[in-house]
Protein backbone atom coordinates (compact mmCIF):
# COMPACT_ATOMS: atom_id res chain seq x y z
CA UNK A 1 0.00 0.00 0.00
CA UNK A 2 2.60 2.68 1.15
CA UNK A 3 4.16 1.08 -2.45
CA UNK A 4 1.71 2.02 -4.39
CA UNK A 5 0.92 5.51 -2.37
CA UNK A 6 4.66 6.60 -3.54
CA UNK A 7 4.28 5.97 -6.73
CA UNK A 8 1.75 7.59 -7.15
CA UNK A 9 2.62 10.83 -5.04
CA UNK A 10 5.77 10.81 -8.07
CA UNK A 11 4.98 14.76 -9.46
CA UNK A 12 4.52 12.79 -12.94
CA UNK A 13 2.16 10.27 -11.81
CA UNK A 14 0.66 12.88 -9.81
CA UNK A 15 0.44 15.52 -12.54
CA UNK A 16 -1.07 13.19 -14.96
CA UNK A 17 -3.37 11.96 -12.03
CA UNK A 18 -4.15 15.81 -11.88
CA UNK A 19 -4.74 16.45 -15.63
CA UNK A 20 -7.12 13.46 -15.68
CA UNK A 21 -9.23 14.85 -12.84
CA UNK A 22 -9.33 18.22 -13.90
CA UNK A 23 -10.11 18.15 -17.62
CA UNK A 24 -12.09 14.85 -17.45
CA UNK A 25 -14.47 15.31 -14.52
CA UNK A 26 -14.37 19.53 -14.94
CA UNK A 27 -13.50 20.84 -18.19
CA UNK A 28 -15.21 18.17 -20.52
CA UNK A 29 -17.83 17.40 -19.03
CA UNK A 30 -19.24 21.16 -18.33
CA UNK A 31 -18.11 21.51 -22.21
CA UNK A 32 -19.93 18.99 -23.13
CA UNK A 33 -23.08 20.01 -21.03
CA UNK A 34 -22.56 23.03 -22.62
CA UNK A 35 -23.03 21.99 -26.16
CA UNK A 36 -26.81 21.39 -24.88
CA UNK A 37 -27.08 24.35 -22.84
CA UNK A 38 -26.14 26.84 -25.30
CA UNK A 39 -29.22 25.46 -26.89
CA UNK A 40 -31.83 24.79 -24.20
CA UNK A 41 -30.78 28.48 -22.42
CA UNK A 42 -30.99 30.22 -25.98
CA UNK A 43 -34.44 28.86 -26.09
CA UNK A 44 -35.59 29.83 -22.63
CA UNK A 45 -34.58 33.46 -23.60
CA UNK A 46 -36.64 33.21 -27.20
CA UNK A 47 -39.40 31.66 -25.35
CA UNK A 48 -39.16 28.71 -27.15
CA UNK A 49 -38.57 25.09 -26.04
CA UNK A 50 -35.48 23.61 -27.16
CA UNK A 51 -34.58 20.58 -27.94
CA UNK A 52 -36.61 17.70 -26.22
CA UNK A 53 -37.06 15.29 -28.49
CA UNK A 54 -34.24 12.45 -28.52
CA UNK A 55 -35.75 9.81 -26.19
CA UNK A 56 -35.07 5.99 -25.02
CA UNK A 57 -38.30 4.74 -25.07
CA UNK A 58 -40.17 7.05 -22.79
CA UNK A 59 -36.98 8.97 -21.12
CA UNK A 60 -35.91 12.28 -22.29
CA UNK A 61 -34.33 13.63 -19.81
CA UNK A 62 -36.24 16.99 -20.74
CA UNK A 63 -33.20 16.92 -23.66
CA UNK A 64 -29.84 15.73 -22.05
CA UNK A 65 -30.55 12.38 -24.26
CA UNK A 66 -29.67 15.08 -27.35
CA UNK A 67 -25.39 14.87 -26.10
CA UNK A 68 -25.56 11.16 -26.39
CA UNK A 69 -27.26 11.50 -29.46
CA UNK A 70 -25.70 14.22 -31.07
CA UNK A 71 -22.05 12.45 -30.44
CA UNK A 72 -23.19 9.00 -32.03
CA UNK A 73 -24.73 10.94 -35.11
CA UNK A 74 -21.02 13.06 -35.55
CA UNK A 75 -18.96 9.04 -34.85
CA UNK A 76 -21.09 7.79 -37.44
CA UNK A 77 -20.83 10.03 -40.23
CA UNK A 78 -18.55 9.89 -43.12
CA UNK A 79 -15.19 12.24 -42.44
CA UNK A 80 -15.10 14.08 -45.65
CA UNK A 81 -11.66 15.66 -47.15
CA UNK A 82 -12.88 17.86 -49.64
CA UNK A 83 -10.60 17.59 -53.49
CA UNK A 84 -7.91 19.48 -53.25
CA UNK A 85 -7.28 20.01 -49.70
CA UNK A 86 -3.93 19.78 -47.93
CA UNK A 87 -5.11 16.53 -46.48
CA UNK A 88 -2.65 16.53 -43.15
CA UNK A 89 -2.93 20.03 -41.95
CA UNK A 90 -7.07 19.27 -42.85
CA UNK A 91 -6.45 16.36 -40.22
CA UNK A 92 -4.88 17.82 -37.66
CA UNK A 93 -6.29 21.06 -37.81
CA UNK A 94 -9.04 20.35 -35.55
CA UNK A 95 -7.60 19.17 -32.41
CA UNK A 96 -5.01 22.26 -32.27
CA UNK A 97 -7.96 24.61 -31.36
CA UNK A 98 -9.20 21.25 -28.88
CA UNK A 99 -5.29 21.48 -27.07
CA UNK A 100 -5.28 24.90 -26.98
CA UNK A 101 -8.80 25.14 -25.23
CA UNK A 102 -7.71 22.51 -22.88
CA UNK A 103 -4.48 23.24 -22.06
CA UNK A 104 -5.67 26.26 -20.46
CA UNK A 105 -6.23 24.42 -17.70
CA UNK A 106 -3.00 23.21 -16.86
CA UNK A 107 -2.49 26.48 -14.64
CA UNK A 108 -5.82 26.95 -12.76
CA UNK A 109 -6.45 25.70 -9.97
CA UNK A 110 -9.78 24.62 -8.13
CA UNK A 111 -9.45 25.04 -4.61
CA UNK A 112 -6.25 25.68 -2.00
CA UNK A 113 -3.55 23.47 -1.38
CA UNK A 114 -3.69 21.11 1.27
CA UNK A 115 -0.27 20.48 2.92
CA UNK A 116 2.48 19.82 -0.68
CA UNK A 117 -0.43 18.64 -2.41
CA UNK A 118 -1.87 21.21 -4.86
CA UNK A 119 -5.83 21.43 -6.97
CA UNK A 120 -3.65 22.59 -10.20
CA UNK A 121 -2.11 20.86 -12.05
CA UNK A 122 1.31 22.73 -12.20
CA UNK A 123 2.38 26.40 -10.79
CA UNK A 124 4.92 27.68 -13.75
CA UNK A 125 6.49 30.68 -13.01
CA UNK A 126 5.63 32.66 -16.21
CA UNK A 127 1.86 32.40 -14.97
CA UNK A 128 -0.36 34.27 -16.77
CA UNK A 129 2.29 34.36 -19.73
CA UNK A 130 1.56 30.86 -20.26
CA UNK A 131 -2.03 31.49 -21.06
CA UNK A 132 -1.38 34.05 -23.67
CA UNK A 133 1.02 31.26 -25.28
CA UNK A 134 -1.56 29.11 -24.91
CA UNK A 135 -4.28 31.54 -26.56
CA UNK A 136 -2.05 32.00 -29.54
CA UNK A 137 -1.62 28.49 -30.60
CA UNK A 138 -5.89 28.56 -30.63
CA UNK A 139 -4.85 30.46 -34.06
CA UNK A 140 -3.46 27.72 -35.33
CA UNK A 141 -6.34 25.78 -34.99
CA UNK A 142 -8.48 28.61 -37.39
CA UNK A 143 -5.83 29.42 -39.63
CA UNK A 144 -4.60 25.96 -40.49
CA UNK A 145 -8.66 24.77 -41.44
CA UNK A 146 -9.15 27.41 -43.14
CA UNK A 147 -5.71 27.24 -45.62
CA UNK A 148 -5.95 24.15 -45.88
CA UNK A 149 -9.41 23.16 -46.87
CA UNK A 150 -9.29 24.60 -50.29
CA UNK A 151 -12.70 26.52 -49.48
CA UNK A 152 -12.79 30.46 -50.37
CA UNK A 153 -14.89 30.61 -47.50
CA UNK A 154 -13.39 28.53 -45.00
CA UNK A 155 -9.75 30.87 -46.42
CA UNK A 156 -12.08 33.77 -45.52
CA UNK A 157 -13.29 32.64 -42.38
CA UNK A 158 -9.20 31.77 -41.52
CA UNK A 159 -7.78 35.11 -42.73
CA UNK A 160 -10.89 37.00 -40.40
CA UNK A 161 -9.69 34.38 -37.61
CA UNK A 162 -6.33 35.06 -37.69
CA UNK A 163 -6.90 38.67 -38.04
CA UNK A 164 -9.34 39.28 -35.41
CA UNK A 165 -7.24 36.57 -33.03
CA UNK A 166 -3.97 38.53 -33.58
CA UNK A 167 -5.22 41.70 -32.57
CA UNK A 168 -6.97 41.22 -29.35
CA UNK A 169 -3.96 39.27 -27.96
CA UNK A 170 -2.18 42.71 -28.35
CA UNK A 171 -4.31 44.11 -25.85
CA UNK A 172 -5.52 40.88 -23.98
CA UNK A 173 -1.88 40.89 -22.68
CA UNK A 174 -1.81 44.87 -21.59
CA UNK A 175 -5.66 44.65 -20.26
CA UNK A 176 -3.68 42.14 -17.31
CA UNK A 177 -0.64 44.32 -16.62
CA UNK A 178 -2.97 46.04 -13.84
CA UNK A 179 -3.88 42.84 -12.43
CA UNK A 180 -0.22 42.19 -12.28
CA UNK A 181 0.97 45.12 -10.70
CA UNK A 182 -1.76 45.17 -8.04
CA UNK A 183 -0.96 41.58 -7.04
CA UNK A 184 2.86 42.08 -7.97
CA UNK A 185 2.92 38.70 -9.58
CA UNK A 186 2.59 36.32 -12.67
CA UNK A 187 2.04 33.53 -10.95
CA UNK A 188 -1.63 32.60 -10.82
CA UNK A 189 -1.36 31.05 -6.83
CA UNK A 190 0.23 34.83 -6.17
CA UNK A 191 -2.79 36.35 -7.68
CA UNK A 192 -5.73 33.83 -6.46
CA UNK A 193 -3.74 34.40 -2.84
CA UNK A 194 -4.18 38.24 -3.61
CA UNK A 195 -7.36 38.42 -3.79
CA UNK A 196 -7.74 37.00 -0.37
CA UNK A 197 -7.00 40.14 1.38
CA UNK A 198 -9.48 42.42 2.42
CA UNK A 199 -10.36 46.02 2.43
CA UNK A 200 -12.29 48.28 5.22
CA UNK A 201 -11.26 45.48 8.09
CA UNK A 202 -13.21 42.61 6.47
CA UNK A 203 -15.73 44.50 4.67
CA UNK A 204 -14.77 44.07 0.72
CA UNK A 205 -12.28 41.27 -0.42
CA UNK A 206 -9.52 42.46 -2.99
CA UNK A 207 -11.24 40.49 -6.06
CA UNK A 208 -9.83 41.80 -9.09
CA UNK A 209 -13.12 43.10 -10.38
CA UNK A 210 -12.93 45.63 -7.43
CA UNK A 211 -9.33 46.29 -8.16
CA UNK A 212 -9.46 46.30 -11.68
CA UNK A 213 -12.72 46.91 -12.87
CA UNK A 214 -11.98 48.57 -16.03
CA UNK A 215 -9.29 45.41 -16.73
CA UNK A 216 -12.14 43.24 -15.86
CA UNK A 217 -14.22 44.86 -18.90
CA UNK A 218 -11.07 44.93 -21.46
CA UNK A 219 -9.54 41.25 -20.13
CA UNK A 220 -12.92 39.60 -20.83
CA UNK A 221 -13.67 41.36 -24.36
CA UNK A 222 -10.49 40.23 -25.51
CA UNK A 223 -11.22 36.70 -24.23
CA UNK A 224 -14.51 36.85 -26.15
CA UNK A 225 -12.72 37.68 -29.14
CA UNK A 226 -10.56 35.38 -28.49
CA UNK A 227 -13.02 32.39 -28.42
CA UNK A 228 -15.04 33.78 -31.32
CA UNK A 229 -17.92 33.81 -29.87
CA UNK A 230 -20.94 36.61 -30.56
CA UNK A 231 -20.58 39.37 -31.22
CA UNK A 232 -16.92 38.70 -31.95
CA UNK A 233 -18.06 35.56 -34.47
CA UNK A 234 -17.49 36.79 -37.92
CA UNK A 235 -14.76 34.39 -38.42
CA UNK A 236 -17.71 32.12 -37.88
CA UNK A 237 -20.15 34.27 -39.58
CA UNK A 238 -23.03 32.43 -40.70
CA UNK A 239 -24.86 35.36 -42.57
CA UNK A 240 -21.75 35.70 -45.21
CA UNK A 241 -19.23 32.99 -44.63
CA UNK A 242 -21.48 30.18 -44.19
CA UNK A 243 -19.54 28.65 -41.28
CA UNK A 244 -15.99 30.55 -41.75
CA UNK A 245 -13.09 27.85 -41.31
CA UNK A 246 -14.39 24.73 -40.40
CA UNK A 247 -16.89 24.64 -42.95
CA UNK A 248 -15.59 21.68 -44.65
CA UNK A 249 -15.65 19.42 -41.73
CA UNK A 250 -17.98 16.92 -41.17
CA UNK A 251 -18.38 14.47 -37.96
CA UNK A 252 -15.61 13.81 -35.52
CA UNK A 253 -13.96 16.77 -36.56
CA UNK A 254 -16.44 19.09 -36.30
CA UNK A 255 -17.37 17.97 -33.51
CA UNK A 256 -13.64 18.60 -32.10
CA UNK A 257 -14.12 22.32 -33.21
CA UNK A 258 -17.54 22.17 -31.61
CA UNK A 259 -16.16 21.07 -28.29
CA UNK A 260 -12.89 23.10 -28.36
CA UNK A 261 -15.18 26.00 -29.08
CA UNK A 262 -17.32 24.98 -25.61
CA UNK A 263 -14.18 23.69 -23.78
CA UNK A 264 -12.52 27.32 -24.34
CA UNK A 265 -15.83 28.77 -22.81
CA UNK A 266 -15.57 27.44 -19.66
CA UNK A 267 -11.74 27.99 -19.81
CA UNK A 268 -12.88 31.54 -20.25
CA UNK A 269 -15.18 31.09 -17.47
CA UNK A 270 -12.77 29.36 -14.97
CA UNK A 271 -10.09 32.21 -16.13
CA UNK A 272 -12.17 34.93 -15.35
CA UNK A 273 -13.21 33.49 -11.63
CA UNK A 274 -9.59 32.81 -11.08
CA UNK A 275 -8.38 36.27 -12.25
CA UNK A 276 -11.51 38.49 -10.94
CA UNK A 277 -13.15 36.82 -8.46
CA UNK A 278 -11.16 35.19 -6.08
CA UNK A 279 -10.09 32.25 -7.91
CA UNK A 280 -11.09 29.32 -5.11
CA UNK A 281 -11.20 31.73 -2.20
CA UNK A 282 -14.25 31.45 -0.68
CA UNK A 283 -14.89 35.39 1.14
CA UNK A 284 -15.30 35.69 4.61
CA UNK A 285 -14.30 32.10 5.00
CA UNK A 286 -11.22 33.13 7.45
CA UNK A 287 -13.61 34.87 10.04
CA UNK A 288 -14.68 30.80 10.84
CA UNK A 289 -11.42 29.83 12.96
CA UNK A 290 -10.72 26.01 12.85
CA UNK A 291 -12.76 25.12 9.85
CA UNK A 292 -11.91 21.32 9.30
CA UNK A 293 -10.12 21.64 6.04
CA UNK A 294 -11.99 18.93 4.13
CA UNK A 295 -14.99 21.35 4.66
CA UNK A 296 -12.83 24.44 3.27
CA UNK A 297 -11.76 22.40 0.32
CA UNK A 298 -15.39 21.14 -0.63
CA UNK A 299 -16.55 25.08 -0.25
CA UNK A 300 -13.89 26.43 -2.16
CA UNK A 301 -13.94 23.71 -5.33
CA UNK A 302 -18.07 24.73 -4.89
CA UNK A 303 -17.29 28.26 -4.89
CA UNK A 304 -14.76 27.89 -7.95
CA UNK A 305 -17.52 25.85 -9.49
CA UNK A 306 -20.78 28.30 -9.28
CA UNK A 307 -18.63 31.28 -10.36
CA UNK A 308 -17.55 29.32 -12.78
CA UNK A 309 -21.19 27.95 -14.26
CA UNK A 310 -22.05 31.60 -13.46
CA UNK A 311 -19.67 32.73 -16.38
CA UNK A 312 -20.40 30.20 -18.48
CA UNK A 313 -24.18 31.31 -18.37
CA UNK A 314 -23.36 34.90 -18.46
CA UNK A 315 -21.24 34.13 -21.81
CA UNK A 316 -24.14 32.66 -23.31
CA UNK A 317 -26.33 35.00 -22.53
CA UNK A 318 -24.53 37.56 -23.90
CA UNK A 319 -24.12 35.47 -27.03
CA UNK A 320 -28.04 35.40 -27.50
CA UNK A 321 -28.43 39.28 -26.50
CA UNK A 322 -25.87 41.50 -28.46
CA UNK A 323 -25.79 41.46 -32.28
CA UNK A 324 -22.54 40.19 -34.17
CA UNK A 325 -20.09 43.30 -35.33
CA UNK A 326 -19.06 43.75 -38.80
CA UNK A 327 -15.39 42.80 -39.00
CA UNK A 328 -14.02 46.82 -39.72
CA UNK A 329 -15.93 47.14 -36.74
CA UNK A 330 -14.29 44.25 -34.43
CA UNK A 331 -11.31 45.53 -35.68
CA UNK A 332 -11.80 49.35 -34.97
CA UNK A 333 -13.00 48.14 -31.83
CA UNK A 334 -10.06 46.66 -30.83
CA UNK A 335 -7.46 49.03 -31.93
CA UNK A 336 -9.11 52.11 -31.83
CA UNK A 337 -11.03 52.04 -28.17
CA UNK A 338 -9.60 48.96 -26.32
CA UNK A 339 -5.79 49.53 -27.14
CA UNK A 340 -5.87 52.94 -25.89
CA UNK A 341 -8.61 52.51 -22.80
CA UNK A 342 -5.91 49.11 -21.55
CA UNK A 343 -2.94 51.86 -22.03
CA UNK A 344 -4.76 54.19 -19.78
CA UNK A 345 -5.56 51.83 -17.62
CA UNK A 346 -2.03 50.59 -17.07
CA UNK A 347 -1.20 54.40 -16.75
CA UNK A 348 -4.29 55.12 -13.95
CA UNK A 349 -3.49 51.67 -11.79
CA UNK A 350 0.47 52.75 -11.81
CA UNK A 351 -0.36 55.90 -10.81
CA UNK A 352 -2.60 54.98 -7.79
CA UNK A 353 -0.09 52.40 -6.68
CA UNK A 354 2.65 55.20 -6.77
CA UNK A 355 0.25 57.00 -4.66
CA UNK A 356 -0.82 54.53 -2.19
CA UNK A 357 2.87 53.02 -1.88
CA UNK B 1 -31.79 66.28 -44.84
CA UNK B 2 -35.07 66.90 -43.95
CA UNK B 3 -35.51 66.62 -40.34
CA UNK B 4 -38.84 64.42 -40.98
CA UNK B 5 -39.37 61.30 -39.17
CA UNK B 6 -42.10 59.74 -41.39
CA UNK B 7 -41.52 60.91 -44.69
CA UNK B 8 -45.43 61.47 -46.67
CA UNK B 9 -46.18 62.19 -49.60
CA UNK B 10 -43.85 64.91 -51.00
CA UNK B 11 -45.00 68.43 -52.55
CA UNK B 12 -43.33 67.76 -55.83
CA UNK B 13 -45.93 65.14 -56.39
CA UNK B 14 -44.16 62.34 -57.02
CA UNK B 15 -45.19 59.57 -54.48
CA UNK B 16 -42.72 58.51 -52.10
CA UNK B 17 -42.76 55.18 -50.04
CA UNK B 18 -43.47 55.65 -46.44
CA UNK B 19 -40.23 55.52 -45.05
CA UNK B 20 -39.61 56.04 -41.29
CA UNK B 21 -35.69 57.20 -40.77
CA UNK B 22 -34.71 56.85 -37.18
CA UNK B 23 -31.98 59.44 -36.80
CA UNK B 24 -28.41 57.87 -35.88
CA UNK B 25 -27.12 58.91 -32.83
CA UNK B 26 -23.55 59.09 -32.08
CA UNK B 27 -23.01 59.87 -28.13
CA UNK B 28 -20.31 59.14 -26.25
CA UNK B 29 -23.13 56.23 -24.70
CA UNK B 30 -23.52 55.03 -28.08
CA UNK B 31 -19.24 54.88 -28.66
CA UNK B 32 -18.85 52.65 -25.36
CA UNK B 33 -21.81 49.78 -25.88
CA UNK B 34 -22.14 49.36 -22.30
CA UNK B 35 -25.64 50.69 -21.80
CA UNK B 36 -27.12 49.33 -25.00
CA UNK B 37 -25.85 45.87 -23.90
CA UNK B 38 -26.68 45.84 -20.53
CA UNK B 39 -30.27 47.72 -21.64
CA UNK B 40 -30.72 43.82 -23.78
CA UNK B 41 -29.61 41.97 -21.10
CA UNK B 42 -31.93 43.28 -18.89
CA UNK B 43 -34.64 42.37 -21.34
CA UNK B 44 -33.44 38.32 -22.15
CA UNK B 45 -32.36 38.06 -18.82
CA UNK B 46 -36.12 38.38 -17.65
CA UNK B 47 -36.83 36.22 -20.16
CA UNK B 48 -34.31 33.70 -19.18
CA UNK B 49 -35.21 33.92 -15.80
CA UNK B 50 -38.76 33.67 -16.18
CA UNK B 51 -38.59 30.77 -18.14
CA UNK B 52 -36.32 28.69 -15.92
CA UNK B 53 -38.76 27.82 -13.74
CA UNK B 54 -41.94 26.96 -15.10
CA UNK B 55 -41.18 28.19 -19.03
CA UNK B 56 -44.20 30.68 -18.32
CA UNK B 57 -43.38 32.61 -21.41
CA UNK B 58 -43.24 29.71 -23.91
CA UNK B 59 -45.81 29.68 -26.98
CA UNK B 60 -44.57 26.37 -28.59
CA UNK B 61 -47.10 23.79 -29.00
CA UNK B 62 -45.36 20.69 -29.17
CA UNK B 63 -47.13 19.10 -31.94
CA UNK B 64 -47.82 15.96 -32.18
CA UNK B 65 -48.61 15.60 -28.22
CA UNK B 66 -50.70 19.01 -28.45
CA UNK B 67 -52.73 20.30 -31.20
CA UNK B 68 -53.34 23.58 -32.03
CA UNK B 69 -57.30 24.50 -31.63
CA UNK B 70 -59.07 24.88 -35.35
CA UNK B 71 -62.41 26.19 -35.48
CA UNK B 72 -65.36 23.49 -36.29
CA UNK B 73 -65.35 25.25 -39.59
CA UNK B 74 -62.04 24.53 -40.91
CA UNK B 75 -62.03 22.51 -43.79
CA UNK B 76 -60.77 19.58 -43.22
CA UNK B 77 -60.72 15.70 -44.38
CA UNK B 78 -64.17 14.66 -46.31
CA UNK B 79 -66.76 12.76 -44.51
CA UNK B 80 -69.61 10.90 -46.15
CA UNK B 81 -72.74 11.44 -43.60
CA UNK B 82 -75.54 8.71 -42.71
CA UNK B 83 -79.03 8.98 -42.26
CA UNK B 84 -80.37 7.64 -38.66
CA UNK B 85 -80.78 3.89 -40.09
CA UNK B 86 -76.72 3.71 -40.66
CA UNK B 87 -77.50 4.46 -44.99
CA UNK B 88 -75.08 6.62 -46.45
CA UNK B 89 -76.96 9.93 -47.06
CA UNK B 90 -75.55 10.46 -50.27
CA UNK B 91 -78.68 9.63 -53.34
CA UNK B 92 -75.33 9.85 -55.67
CA UNK B 93 -76.91 13.08 -58.07
CA UNK B 94 -73.29 14.15 -58.95
CA UNK B 95 -73.51 17.41 -57.43
CA UNK B 96 -70.08 17.47 -55.95
CA UNK B 97 -68.55 15.73 -59.13
CA UNK B 98 -69.48 18.12 -60.86
CA UNK B 99 -68.73 21.11 -59.36
CA UNK B 100 -65.46 19.82 -58.25
CA UNK B 101 -63.25 22.59 -59.54
CA UNK B 102 -59.74 19.51 -59.43
CA UNK B 103 -61.92 16.60 -60.86
CA UNK B 104 -61.43 14.58 -57.98
CA UNK B 105 -64.56 12.99 -56.81
CA UNK B 106 -65.62 9.96 -59.04
CA UNK B 107 -69.03 8.42 -58.68
CA UNK B 108 -70.39 5.77 -60.11
CA UNK B 109 -74.14 5.29 -59.29
CA UNK B 110 -76.44 1.92 -58.36
CA UNK B 111 -79.91 1.03 -57.63
CA UNK B 112 -80.25 1.11 -54.09
CA UNK B 113 -81.79 -2.18 -52.42
CA UNK B 114 -84.24 0.28 -50.31
CA UNK B 115 -86.77 1.24 -53.31
CA UNK B 116 -87.86 4.17 -51.26
CA UNK B 117 -83.88 5.42 -51.75
CA UNK B 118 -83.88 4.91 -55.66
CA UNK B 119 -79.70 5.70 -55.63
CA UNK B 120 -76.56 4.98 -53.96
CA UNK B 121 -72.67 5.45 -54.72
CA UNK B 122 -71.91 1.85 -55.59
CA UNK B 123 -68.21 4.20 -56.11
CA UNK B 124 -67.28 7.32 -54.24
CA UNK B 125 -63.69 7.95 -54.27
CA UNK B 126 -62.01 11.33 -53.28
CA UNK B 127 -58.39 11.73 -54.30
CA UNK B 128 -56.98 13.93 -51.78
CA UNK B 129 -53.51 15.09 -53.09
CA UNK B 130 -55.72 16.52 -55.66
CA UNK B 131 -58.56 18.49 -53.77
CA UNK B 132 -57.93 21.97 -53.24
CA UNK B 133 -60.20 21.76 -49.83
CA UNK B 134 -62.21 24.55 -51.19
CA UNK B 135 -65.48 23.05 -50.14
CA UNK B 136 -67.80 23.90 -52.88
CA UNK B 137 -68.67 20.36 -52.99
CA UNK B 138 -70.35 20.32 -49.24
CA UNK B 139 -72.11 23.40 -50.49
CA UNK B 140 -73.48 21.50 -53.46
CA UNK B 141 -74.86 18.90 -51.76
CA UNK B 142 -78.52 18.92 -51.41
CA UNK B 143 -78.98 15.96 -49.14
CA UNK B 144 -75.79 17.01 -46.42
CA UNK B 145 -73.97 14.40 -47.55
CA UNK B 146 -71.10 15.46 -47.45
CA UNK B 147 -69.02 17.39 -44.94
CA UNK B 148 -65.51 18.07 -44.27
CA UNK B 149 -65.84 18.37 -40.46
CA UNK B 150 -63.10 15.36 -39.85
CA UNK B 151 -61.02 17.63 -38.00
CA UNK B 152 -58.58 15.85 -39.88
CA UNK B 153 -56.21 18.59 -40.77
CA UNK B 154 -52.92 17.48 -41.22
CA UNK B 155 -53.09 14.30 -43.71
CA UNK B 156 -49.18 13.28 -43.99
CA UNK B 157 -49.23 9.38 -45.04
CA UNK B 158 -46.30 7.80 -46.74
CA UNK B 159 -47.71 6.33 -49.82
CA UNK B 160 -49.63 8.05 -52.56
CA UNK B 161 -52.25 5.36 -52.40
CA UNK B 162 -53.52 6.32 -49.18
CA UNK B 163 -54.78 9.61 -50.37
CA UNK B 164 -57.06 7.66 -52.27
CA UNK B 165 -59.98 7.65 -49.97
CA UNK B 166 -62.70 5.69 -51.08
CA UNK B 167 -66.69 5.07 -50.05
CA UNK B 168 -66.39 3.66 -47.17
CA UNK B 169 -63.19 5.06 -45.79
CA UNK B 170 -65.14 8.31 -45.98
CA UNK B 171 -68.03 6.56 -44.39
CA UNK B 172 -66.15 5.56 -41.44
CA UNK B 173 -63.59 6.58 -39.06
CA UNK B 174 -60.55 6.53 -40.72
CA UNK B 175 -57.04 5.22 -39.34
CA UNK B 176 -54.29 4.55 -42.17
CA UNK B 177 -52.71 2.29 -39.96
CA UNK B 178 -55.37 0.03 -39.78
CA UNK B 179 -55.93 0.39 -43.52
CA UNK B 180 -53.07 0.26 -45.18
CA UNK B 181 -54.32 -1.29 -48.11
CA UNK B 182 -57.78 0.35 -48.48
CA UNK B 183 -60.52 -1.63 -51.24
CA UNK B 184 -64.02 -1.89 -52.02
CA UNK B 185 -65.78 -4.20 -49.80
CA UNK B 186 -69.02 -4.79 -50.41
CA UNK B 187 -69.87 -6.72 -47.76
CA UNK B 188 -69.63 -3.64 -46.03
CA UNK B 189 -72.65 -1.88 -47.23
CA UNK B 190 -75.46 -1.13 -44.72
CA UNK B 191 -77.67 -4.20 -45.09
CA UNK B 192 -81.34 -3.03 -46.38
CA UNK B 193 -83.51 -2.61 -43.49
CA UNK B 194 -87.09 -4.01 -43.37
CA UNK B 195 -89.47 -3.10 -45.91
CA UNK B 196 -91.73 -1.05 -43.06
CA UNK B 197 -89.08 0.47 -41.56
CA UNK B 198 -87.53 2.20 -44.44
CA UNK B 199 -87.57 5.90 -44.56
CA UNK B 200 -90.21 7.97 -46.96
CA UNK B 201 -88.50 8.86 -50.39
CA UNK B 202 -87.64 12.43 -51.28
CA UNK B 203 -90.98 13.08 -52.68
CA UNK B 204 -92.14 11.90 -49.17
CA UNK B 205 -94.19 8.30 -50.59
CA UNK B 206 -93.60 5.55 -48.00
CA UNK B 207 -91.98 2.71 -49.31
CA UNK B 208 -94.18 -0.23 -49.61
S1 LIG C 1 -63.28 20.45 -51.46
FE1 LIG C 1 -63.35 21.29 -53.55
S2 LIG C 1 -61.64 20.27 -54.59
FE2 LIG C 1 -62.04 19.09 -52.73
S3 LIG C 1 -63.46 17.49 -53.39
FE3 LIG C 1 -64.71 19.20 -52.64
S4 LIG C 1 -65.15 20.40 -54.45
FE4 LIG C 1 -63.45 19.04 -54.99
S1 LIG D 1 -73.79 16.07 -54.00
FE1 LIG D 1 -74.16 14.94 -52.11
S2 LIG D 1 -75.79 13.54 -52.63
FE2 LIG D 1 -74.95 14.27 -54.57
S3 LIG D 1 -73.42 12.77 -55.13
FE3 LIG D 1 -72.33 14.34 -53.97
S4 LIG D 1 -72.40 13.65 -51.88
FE4 LIG D 1 -73.86 12.43 -52.96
Amino acid sequence: MDFLLEIIMTPAILACLKIAVIILLFAMPLGTLLTLMERKWSAMIQDRVGPNRANIGKFTGNGLLHIAADGLKSIFKEDTIPKGANGFLYLIAPFFGLIAAVAIFAIIPIAGPIGNFTFQVTDVNPGLLFIFAITSLNVYGAVLAGTSSNSKFALLGGTRASAQMISYEVFMGLALMGIFMVYGTTRVSGIVNGQNEYWFGNLVPMWGIFTQPLGFILFFTALVAETKRAPFDAPEGESEIVAGYFLEYSGMRWSAFMLAEYVSLVGVAALMTTLFFGGYHVPWLHLWENAPQWIVTILQILKFTFFTVVFCWFQIQLRWTVPKFRFDQTMGLGWKKLLPLSLVNIIVTALVILTLA
Amino acid sequence: MPKLNICKYSSGGIMELKVKRVERVDGVKEAIFLPAIFNGLRLTVKHFWRNLFGARDVVTINYPEEKRHVSPRWRGRHRLTRLQNGFLSCVACYMCETVCPSKCIHIEAGEHPDLSVEKYPVVFDIDELRCVFCGLCVEACPKDAIRMDTGVVSMAYTSRQTFDFTRDLLRDSYDPKLHSNPKYEDEDLPKPVKQSEALPNSQGIPAT
